[in-house]
């Protein structure tokens, strides 16, 4: 007796929710991606209005003038969502904390000449309060933005600016052997001293900005697309070129996170542009209303850092934003 | 007649960008989906090339990486950082 095998191919009836079928046709698979974020924001039946801003619904769209046919188009290019944002910092926190313990098990930092580690306290240290104000920033996005996309995208931000708060403060720890004075007195920096006060200023001016996807385009787009170059590339280099190599290695995750978010922050400003020439009006508006107070910000922090060579960097850091803004579209 | 070159995969959503990727590079490559595999035909030449599976999957890739995912191939291999290309070499 011969027995014959056969197989039979069950094809599943759909191959996703219906409402992702609506975005990407009945025939494609989605992504995990997809299905973790479209969909998600209440757009119906809210009963109640805000009784802080009875004008409005508890989730509006219209607290942006960026209009969007549909906010669920503002996509990340990462795709992330919950569990593949938490396993790519999950990585890369095991290798930033490598390089914490391998600098200082072996003194690294203390062979750092005096004119550095001074440098380091007056410009690095005070930078968690940057991060602190780029934190609250963000999750004013993640709280009246409009769209999963958006407002999940902008909590991993926020998220992520509070861990870099949290990696110079361990810089600041492994400088100052665990004396939290040198908190205090970057703290000090923060609060008084004139080369901190214009970035100061911006960054609680930011936090009073009403327009989310306006305080995403100075948070994320002109304060951190300049400061971070100016920082964490120039400066880093800087110190490195100084014998300073320990200090750029407590950077790492600060370097890899601007390029990994600025792709993010292009993308979701691309994509809104690309809607509507009105929107394109607003982002042309925004950058020349913002970037010329940025720079004045930075004018000091960069002559600190850089000494007579503070304009010359300053230059480069803004033709680098130039050219990032042109690139989007947008005449600044 | 030019003769086909194949690869096949796991029928996952690892494999799903990857396999984005191939179709969308190769004009006249064909995906046959069967229960927990998804073989790719191409006559010729076909080509996984690194950024266009990047851009799919939104992060970093090593091409090496398509070894966790793939079951089978049908063809001489011509890999780089950047491609990995099937064909037959005659």
């Amino acid at each position: 007796m011969s027995i014959e095998l056969k197989t039979t191919s069950i094809d599943p009836v759909r191959k996703t929710f219906d409402h992702i079928a609506e975005k990407i046709g009945p025939d494609k698979a989605a992504t995990r991606y997809q299905e973790a974020i479209w969909g998600l924001q209440p757009i119906v039946n809210q009963h109640y209005r805000p009784t802080w801003q009875p004008e409005k619904q508890l989730y509006d769209a219209s607290r942006t003038q960026i209009l969007m046919a549909d906010f669920d188009d503002l996509i990340d290019p990462r795709q992330y969502y919950y569990g593949t944002w938490t396993i790519q910092r999950g990585k890369q926190q095991d290798s930033q904390e490598k390089n914490f313990s391998f600098v200082e098990s072996r003194g690294l930092l203390e062979q750092l000449d005096g004119r550095w580690t001074e440098k380091i306290h007056q410009l690095i240290i005070p930078m968690r309060h940057v991060a602190w104000g780029a934190n609250t920033n963000n999750s004013y996005i993640a709280a009246y933005g409009f769209g999963a996309p958006i407002t999940s995208a902008a909590a991993m931000h926020m998220m992520d600016h509070l861990g870099i708060a949290q990696y110079i403060t361990r810089t600041g720890l492994i400088l100052g052997n665990n004396s939290v004075h040198v908190l205090d007195d970057a703290k000090a920096l923060w609060m008084d001293d004139p080369v901190w006060q214009p970035m100061r200023e911006l960054v609680e001016t930011a936090m009073v900005t009403k327009d989310w996807f306006e305080l995403f385009v100075l948070q994320n787009l002109l304060i951190d697309g300049t400061l971070h170059p100016l920082m964490f590339e120039k400066f880093d280099v800087l110190v490195s070129q100084n014998g300073g190599a320990a200090f750029s290695m407590m950077n790492e995750f600060a370097i890899e996170w601007f390029t990994e978010s600025s792709r993010w922050v292009d993308a979701v400003i691309k994509i809104a542009i690309e809607e509507s020439e009105p929107n394109r009006e607003h982002f042309n508006q925004w950058a020349a209303q913002w970037l010329p107070r940025v720079r004045s910000a930075i004018v000091p922090l960069s002559g600190l850092a850089f000494d007579d060579q503070g304009d010359r960097v300053l230059n480069e850091v803004f033709d680098g934003m130039n050219a990032r803004l042109s690139k989007l579209g947008i005449t600044g | 007649m030019v003769d086909k070159v194949f690869i096949a995969f796991q029928n996952n959503s690892e494999a799903q960008p990857i396999v984005d990727a191939i179709l969308a590079d190769n004009a006249e490559a064909v995906a046959n989906e069967t229960p927990g595999i998804v073989k790719i035909d191409c006559p010729g030449r076909l080509v996984v090339r690194r950024a266009t599976v990047e851009e799919k999957m939104g992060r970093e890739f090593d091409l090496q990486e398509i070894h966790i995912s793939l079951i089978s191939l049908g063809g001489n291999i011509d890999e780089d950082d950047d491609e990995f290309v099937l064909a037959w070499n005659s």
